[in-house]
């Protein structure tokens, strides 16, 4: 049995006049950790809202953990453990006081499910007299993690949990969810960083509340259908327009050091193409598309269908 | 039940934990009793006057002397020159001015009767009404006395007059606090307890912590009981620390039961919870509650008979001060403290706020639910 299934999902804002979510279908099996990965206002934490039954769809069905977000949405609130985009903690309560409203609040113990959440809880130990609200970034996530984690719950719904933390915590996060995920907890997960999604067992793309693709990352890669390029000169912005005026090119972009190139003309072609704009140290080399990259070839393509 | 003991656990932690709340609950208090009934005071001292006496008598000066020893007015400016005394006011030197005209004395003992001038600068309101009717008060004061002076009692010229004897019923020194201190401690308890309570749920909207509750076993009726049960006890606690200070100060004891004005305390807590409550489903931030409250708070002290009484508004105004639980509370105080009412007197204010905080809180848990 599925832990989340989204069928035909729509969601509407300000009385229909934003869409935020167009008629959404996926799937997450138990035990699996699914990641979202779209822009900011990609609809991701509407999906959020959905499946933690703080919002009604406009059109279609979910269930959680077998349960129908509408009708069953007591059930719910005691099965699933949300993490908002933001911190939404007690700043005023101290970080064991916290801890424990949520343990009562969902009727256990800090105690009863402590081998959950040790290897966080730990690290936030030294802390547990502090205000909440006086953490760090990363101790704030952590906390938030061991609260949304306190009553063991079936699934876990994560959303932007890493936004604005530093790679070091962002690492040590993503390696507590994978200790999660051995105990049988599903999880989905948001992120506009896209070397997270490597992370993921199975990963959507979703941009402006579609959802253009899903697939494991292995083959959301795989499935990039041109062969990609990375290309370096002296001159890497006279390059870059240079390129994007060339007739064979199917889509350039700067990423990182170097431009990402397509193109349906041969290498050949196009090398002799950038000698001749005197361009000078040329260096192109074939490369293996990222997460990113996939990405950003259906924005392009959306953006495309968009214009024409 | 467990949940909500829960909730209340940390809700008086948070609360108890806000320093400045804490402060508030007293400071506010002590210093609203303190200042306010001082500076709402109707008692007007001080009228500046100018007297124009163009007659130089013995009448004239003893009329003068009269005037300022009553101690309601000083004196501006002593002249002859009518065109002086008119600079008088409009350098707002003087708020009235009184002339009197030439050969006053003579043509008072030969006719038996002469006319005299007030001006009044008109600019403040009630500074000049009050101080015309002191001063009228004075000259007919004067006047009799110069007919007792002159006319030989029990000869056929005495004209027989009515003399008026006033009694003030419950405050007979008409004291202005006894009248002003019950109606402050009722804003006060709207302030500080009944619109915290918006403020407390607004800003768990604002810092998305109620997101959060939302996705826990907890029921909606449990979260806003545990929001308006922390209020409830806080406004005792503010009405309390409120009635100490009248009395230690203003030595102001309610000769009704004190039982009886936290009964209705409570009835009226109940109406301004769910009030507050309202608010807070139609705000998304403290910023926006704050203007909201900031409004209301305006026309509650306006409209509630705080400051002027309700009946003399125009009907529209009376039937919307109705509506306002405040305005009840204020009268109950006021019967109860200052005329010691009992229960049957005031069982027609509990049953229209009670019925007013059923619509409140009946139209706030509806919103509730459409908002979230």
């Amino acid at each position: 049995m599925d832990a989340i299934t989204l069928t035909n999902i729509s969601k509407t804002y300000n009385k229909g006049s934003v869409l935020a979510v167009d008629d959404i279908s996926f799937n997450v099996a138990k035990g699996e950790v699914f990641g979202l990965i779209g822009p900011d206002g990609a609809g991701k934490s509407t999906i959020f809202r959905l499946l933690t039954t703080l919002l009604i769809a406009d059109k279609g069905s979910a269930t959680v953990a077998g349960h129908d977000v509408v009708k069953d949405f007591q059930t719910i609130r005691k099965l699933v453990g949300y993490m908002p985009g933001r911190f939404s903690l007690y700043g005023d309560l101290s970080v064991e006081e916290n801890l424990n409203f949520f343990a009562t609040v969902f009727n256990t113990r800090l105690e009863e499910n402590y081998d959950l959440i040790k290897d966080i809880y730990v690290q936030l130990e030294p802390f547990k007299t502090r205000r909440a609200g006086k953490l760090s970034g990363g101790m704030k996530q952590k906390l938030a993690l061991c609260c949304a984690l306190i009553h063991k719950p079936e699934v876990l719904f994560l959303d932007e949990p890493t936004t604005g933390v530093d790679v070091v915590s962002r690492k040590e996060f993503w390696e507590m969810l994978s200790r999660l995920k051995k105990v049988g907890i599903t999880i989905l997960v948001s992120t506009s960083y896209m070397d997270e999604a490597t992370r993921c067992d199975r990963i959507g793309l979703i941009l402006s509340g579609k959802l253009l693709s899903i697939n494991t990352p292995e083959a959301t890669v795989k499935a990039y259908p041109e062969k990609l390029y990375g290309v370096k000169a002296d001159k890497m912005y006279a390059l870059l327009n240079d390129l994007r005026a060339y007739q064979g090119t199917l889509s350039c972009y700067t990423f990182g050091e170097h431009l990402h190139l397509s193109f349906k003309s041969s290498e050949q072609e196009v090398m002799s193409y950038m000698q001749s704009k005197k361009h000078l140290n040329i260096e192109m080399k074939p490369i293996t598309p990222t997460v990113e990259d996939c990405f950003i070839r259906l924005l392009n393509n959306q953006n495309d269908r968009n214009s024409n | 039940m467990r949940p909500l003991l829960f909730l209340l656990r940390k809700e008086f932690r948070q609360v108890f934990r806000d320093r400045g709340f804490i402060g508030r609950l007293f400071i506010a208090p002590a210093i609203q009793l303190i200042l306010l009934p001082l500076a709402a005071n109707y008692t007007i001292k001080n009228i500046n006057i100018g007297i124009v006496d163009h007659d130089h008598s013995q009448v004239s000066r003893k009329l003068s002397e009269k005037i300022l020893s009553s101690g309601y007015f000083k004196l501006a400016g002593y002249t002859d020159f009518n065109s002086k005394a008119g600079k008088l006011i409009d350098a707002d030197k003087a708020d009235i001015l009184l002339e009197i005209p030439e050969k006053f004395e003579k043509d008072l003992i030969r006719e038996g009767s002469k006319k005299l001038g007030i001006e009044v600068n008109a600019i403040n309101g009630v500074k000049a009404s009050v101080g015309f009717a002191y001063l009228s008060n004075i000259l007919s004061d004067y006047n009799n006395d110069i007919r007792a002076e002159w006319v030989q009692p029990g000869s056929a010229g005495e004209v027989p007059t009515i003399d008026i004897i006033t009694s003030y019923w419950y405050n007979p020194t008409l004291t202005y606090f006894i009248f002003m201190v019950p109606g402050i401690m009722v804003s006060l308890v709207t302030m500080i307890a009944g619109l915290s309570a918006a403020f407390n749920i607004v800003k768990e909207k604002e810092l998305g912590t109620i997101e959060q509750i939302n996705v826990t076993p907890i029921k909606k009726y449990q979260f806003i009981l545990g929001k308006l049960i922390p209020f409830l006890f806080i406004g005792l606690v503010v009405f309390s620390v409120s009635l100490l200070i009248a009395r230690v100060i203003y030595t102001i004891i309610p000769l009704g039961n004190i039982a009886l004005l936290y009964l209705f305390l409570e009835v009226f807590l109940f109406a301004l919870l769910g009030f507050g409550l309202l608010i807070s489903t139609f705000t998304e931030t403290q910023q926006q509650a704050n203007s909201l409250i900031f409004l209301f708070m305006m026309v509650f002290n306006m409209m509630s008979g705080l400051y002027t009484p309700i009946d003399s508004m125009p009907s529209w105004a009376q039937l919307v001060a109705h509506l306002f639980p405040i305005s009840y509370f204020i009268e109950v105080m006021r019967m109860i403290v200052i005329k010691g009412s009992g229960f049957h007197d005031i069982l027609h204010h509990i049953y229209a706020v009670l019925m007013i905080g059923a619509v409140l809180n009946t139209w706030a848990i509806i919103n509730y639910r459409k908002t979230s």
